[in-house]
């Protein structure tokens, strides 16, 4: 008897958990949400855009800005591709250190530090639309 | 064969020697000369952006190209007949970086022209850069040709007087070739009425060459390249029979025709632009004419840099664009079409992948 009374009150706690769970089901997101995630992301893209034309990413006062306008020509869509002077498959982001690295004689970032994220977001953002193409040289 | 072809035979040799460089292949051109006497060559040296670090020093690459344009002109034989520097020699207008682009500059064995580029400009309005190099905007005439420098940067008076806090901060708002907070450049209404008055006296057959730091011609506004004005200019230059704009700013290849006037961009010294096209999120209108440059190789610091040596034939311009890391080129007035055209790449069979900006 004590079975079944514990046993229903089980099934009930256990009905009210996924009853609860219900509201918060991963693939329900209301416009707002949306709003929010994208204004997330635009948030870092500014980021990234200040990145751009700081001269604190170097040592030399020079801005990635100063030859990559909007970020033209550093075609974000075209990774990971062969670089033929570094003989391999790289990633953008190793592009991104190599350019820190060179013309404006910096410190490469971390792989995942956010300002490389940062700088990645704002590449992408501008180059948004362009179909993707990897590989392409 | 041409003289100046022995001298660029000449000026090929001592300048691989000087340049540790082991081989500057110079591509050329054989032109029909109807009247030798008329024929010149001038070297064009541009946009060397000398930045000064805070803290002391000069950015060393910047440095490193304009040496290398000037050292090389040097070697030019025979001499040209006069050099022109076509703007943007300071990064952010400043007087060490004047100086410095100057004590360069001054290295050139040649009478040297300069114009005026905005990066030169708006920290002080140019005063400093005309204790160096005189007045904005001027004209003189050589060997049957008239010469026209305009100072082709300015912009709204509110922008240039109203608008910034400080000096620096205008300066760094239009430094930014990006930066949504610029503004157009002008000639302006003062210097259009100089240059009506300045033409009345030159005659119809004589030949013009203007020089100007952003194009007379209208490509793409959000990275100005591009004048407001550019059509108030090109009507006062309509009467005549053989017109030439050579512009600086962009840092890139580009040519085209206008009616009767010829255009052609410099390549800069310090660092080459994609062309606007290569921007996604904008229209531009890049010249059809054009055959790009080839797509910069980062690994290499001088590529899609250089000077250029312009033979002026019979008051047409034959731009020899001088490439540090690359094939040369030569854009030069066809009198048959009647537009400049690229020696080599000008049929679309003849163009390279590495033509293609994207
Ligand atoms: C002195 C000029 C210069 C500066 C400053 C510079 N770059 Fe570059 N960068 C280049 C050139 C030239 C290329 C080659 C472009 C091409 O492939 O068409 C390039 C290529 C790239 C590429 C790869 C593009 C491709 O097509 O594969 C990326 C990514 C990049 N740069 C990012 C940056 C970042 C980030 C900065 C600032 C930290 C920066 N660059 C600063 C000149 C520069
Ligand atoms: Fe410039
Ligand atoms: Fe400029």
């Amino acid at each position: 008897m004590l079975g079944r009374i514990v046993g229903a009150a089980f099934f009930v706690v256990t009905l009210a958990v996924i009853a609860g769970t219900l509201t918060v089901r991963a693939d329900e997101f209301t416009k707002e949400d949306l709003e929010r995630w994208q204004n997330e992301y635009m948030s870092v893209v500014e980021k990234g855009r200040a990145l751009w034309v700081s001269p604190e990413l170097g040592t030399n006062g020079v801005a990635c800005a100063q030859c990559h306008p909007n970020a033209a020509n550093t075609h974000p869509e075209t990774y990971p591709k062969f670089q033929q002077q570094l003989g391999r498959v790289i990633a953008l982001r190793d592009m991104i250190n190599w350019c820190i690295l060179n013309p404006l004689e910096g410190a490469p970032l971390a792989l995942d530090d956010p300002d490389m994220i940062a700088l990645e977001a704002y590449v992408m953002y501008e180059r948004r639309g362009v179909e993707l193409a990897p590989g392409k040289h | 064969m041409s003289n100046s072809k022995m001298s660029r035979r000449d000026f090929l040799k001592s300048a691989s020697a000087l340049a540790a460089v082991s081989c500057l292949p110079v591509s050329m051109v054989e032109l029909a000369f109807a009247d030798k006497r008329k024929n010149f060559m001038f070297a064009y040296i541009s946009d060397s952006h000398i930045q000064f670090i805070t803290g002391g020093g000069f950015v060393r690459n910047w440095d490193r190209g304009l040496i290398r344009a000037v050292a090389e002109t040097n070697l030019l034989q025979p001499k040209p007949d006069f050099v022109v520097f076509g703007g943007d020699l300071a990064q952010l207008g400043m007087k060490e970086e004047l100086d410095h682009g100057a004590e360069m500059l001054a290295k050139l064995d040649y009478k040297t022209y300069c114009v005026m580029g905005e990066h030169d400009y708006y920290l002080d309005l140019g005063e400093y850069w005309s204790k160096l190099y005189g007045p904005h905007y001027y004209s003189w005439d050589h060997k049957g040709v008239h010469f026209v420098t305009l100072n082709s940067i300015l912009t709204y008076d509110d922008w240039t007087h109203e608008r910034w806090p400080t000096a620096e901060q205008r300066m760094l708002e239009m430094a930014g070739l990006d930066n949504p907070n610029g503004s157009p450049f002008m000639v302006g209404k003062k210097q259009l009425d100089w240059l009506r008055k300045d033409l009345e006296k030159v005659k119809k057959e004589t030949p013009i060459v203007v020089f100007s730091h952003s194009p007379i011609q209208k490509i793409y506004k959000g990275w100005n390249f591009w004048t407001e004005d550019a059509e108030d200019v090109q009507a006062l230059l309509k009467p005549f029979n053989d017109v030439t704009v050579v512009y600086g700013h962009v840092h890139q290849i580009q040519y085209n025709q206008i009616g009767n006037i010829s255009f052609h961009a410099v390549m800069a010294t310090a660092w080459p632009w994609p062309y606007p096209q290569s921007y996604a999120q904008a229209k531009s209108h890049l010249p059809k004419l054009t055959v790009p440059m080839n797509r910069a190789d980062p690994f290499f610091e001088r590529d899609a840099t250089g000077w250029q040596f312009i033979d002026i034939d019979n008051g047409r311009v034959s731009m020899e664009y001088n490439l540090s890391n690359n094939t040369n080129r030569t854009v030069a007035f066809n009198p048959k079409t009647g537009k400049p055209e690229d020696s080599a790449f000008q049929d679309p069979a003849k163009r390279i992948p590495p033509q293609t900006h994207y």
